[in-house]
């Protein structure tokens, strides 16, 4: 790699913020980033019929030209389920990083919402706990 | 996965969001984190990627380089659905002093962590220790019984890691689910009993003798745990 104008250090880190066209934030991230564990949901598509899902408050998602084909693999996986960042990471096979830039171009632009997760000290009730003991259990 | 709740509410928003909760897996290089993950969910590497520190700085090759550097880390990342409106995520936290910055988001707002030791490397298993008690973040100690581990009772184990009376500490077998999940449900029993503890306290306003080991100030970084720790890995 020494010949290269950058070095090891670089690491496959610039490559995937080629998508983001080099941000690491996005416009729409005020305050603290996406939790690993927020879920992601799609907002409601115009129409009220899932097959005329690809309208969404600005349109035509795949007519979007200000979206990059991760933007909308986000939005179709979410459209099928709440997903959370990490999982969505996962599955784009992305670092983080790069997904919360994505993510926060899609809030911008209203194609998904982003969930605060509950912190534990607020759980509403012990029952959702019992449940996660007994779900664990029963694995 | 399936979430097949009505997604149909006014204004979009449906009555209730699915509720999602994490549990941290932490402890030394190669004492079975993976193993413990991988047998109760389906495991999957996340990438994240984060300027090193100056904690991190000791432990990274850059040559002097004053210059913020980035790097990439997989964590172990697993998902438990607990059912359609809850699910359990689990992180296996990098063990090495250097990913400590990693920790910090990590641990907000996770329901417990696990604190994997092997007997033969129980030092390995200190920084996370340490880590947790500082943040008071609820945390169980499992042994992982290597099989040609000399075999320590739990109370020397405690003794060891000089933990706290509640803190509770348990043999396992990283490879078992069963074994795995009871590990994860102690977890869970010993956050319940925090949070308990947690509001009884906020009622009282003090007075209770486990005050020393929580942390001075919620949300404020830990840089100084950090500097630590790596000061004293030097």
């Amino acid at each position: 790699m020494t010949d290269h104008w950058f070095d090891d250090a670089a690491g496959p880190v610039v490559r995937p913020y080629a998508m983001t066209r080099g941000r690491t934030t996005s416009g729409s991230r005020k305050d603290a980033p996406f939790d690993l564990i927020a879920l992601v949901i799609a907002e409601e598509p115009g129409g009220a019929e899932p097959a005329a899902a690809d309208s969404g408050p600005h349109g035509d998602l795949y007519a979007d030209t200000s979206l990059a084909p991760e933007h909308i693999d986000i939005v179709e996986r979410c459209r099928r389920g709440p997903q959370s960042v990490a999982e969505l990471a996962v599955a784009l096979d992305l670092p983080v990083g790069v997904v919360r830039v994505l993510l926060g171009d899609l809030v911008e632009d209203e194609w998904v919402r982003v969930t605060r997760p509950v912190p534990p000290a607020e759980l509403p009730d012990e029952n959702i706990l019992r449940e996660v003991i007994d779900g664990l259990r029963a694995l | 996965m399936v979430f097949g709740r009505s997604r149909r509410g006014p204004a979009g928003r449906p009555p209730a969001e699915p509720l999602t909760l994490k549990i941290l897996v932490a402890g030394g290089f190669g004492v079975g984190k993976t193993t413990l993950v991988g047998a109760v969910s389906e495991i999957r590497p996340l990438h994240t990627e984060e300027e090193l520190t100056e904690a991190g700085r000791p432990f990274d090759d850059t040559g002097g380089v004053e210059t913020k550097s980035t790097t990439t880390v997989a964590m172990d990342f697993g998902r438990i659905t607990i059912h359609e409106q809850l699910a359990l995520y689990l992180f296996g936290t990098p063990g090495q002093h250097r990913f400590w910055f990693l920790w910090d988001e990590l641990a907000r707002g996770a329901l417990g962590a696990v604190v994997l030791v092997d007997t033969r490397r129980l030092r390995d298993s200190f920084a996370a220790v340490d880590y947790f008690e500082r943040r008071g973040i609820p945390f169980v100690v499992a042994v992982n019984r290597f099989e040609d581990a000399e075999r320590h009772d739990l109370e020397t184990v405690r003794e060891a890691l000089d933990l706290d009376p509640g803190v509770p500490v348990l043999d396992c077998d990283a490879r078992s689910r069963t074994s795995a999940s009871e590990v994860l449900v102690s977890v869970v029993e010993h956050a319940q009993r925090t949070v308990v503890r947690g509001a009884e306290a906020a009622t009282a306003a003090g007075g209770r003798p486990a005050g020393e080991d929580r942390p001075a100030e919620e949300g404020q970084p830990a840089a100084g745990a950090r500097a630590q720790h790596s000061a004293s890995a030097r």
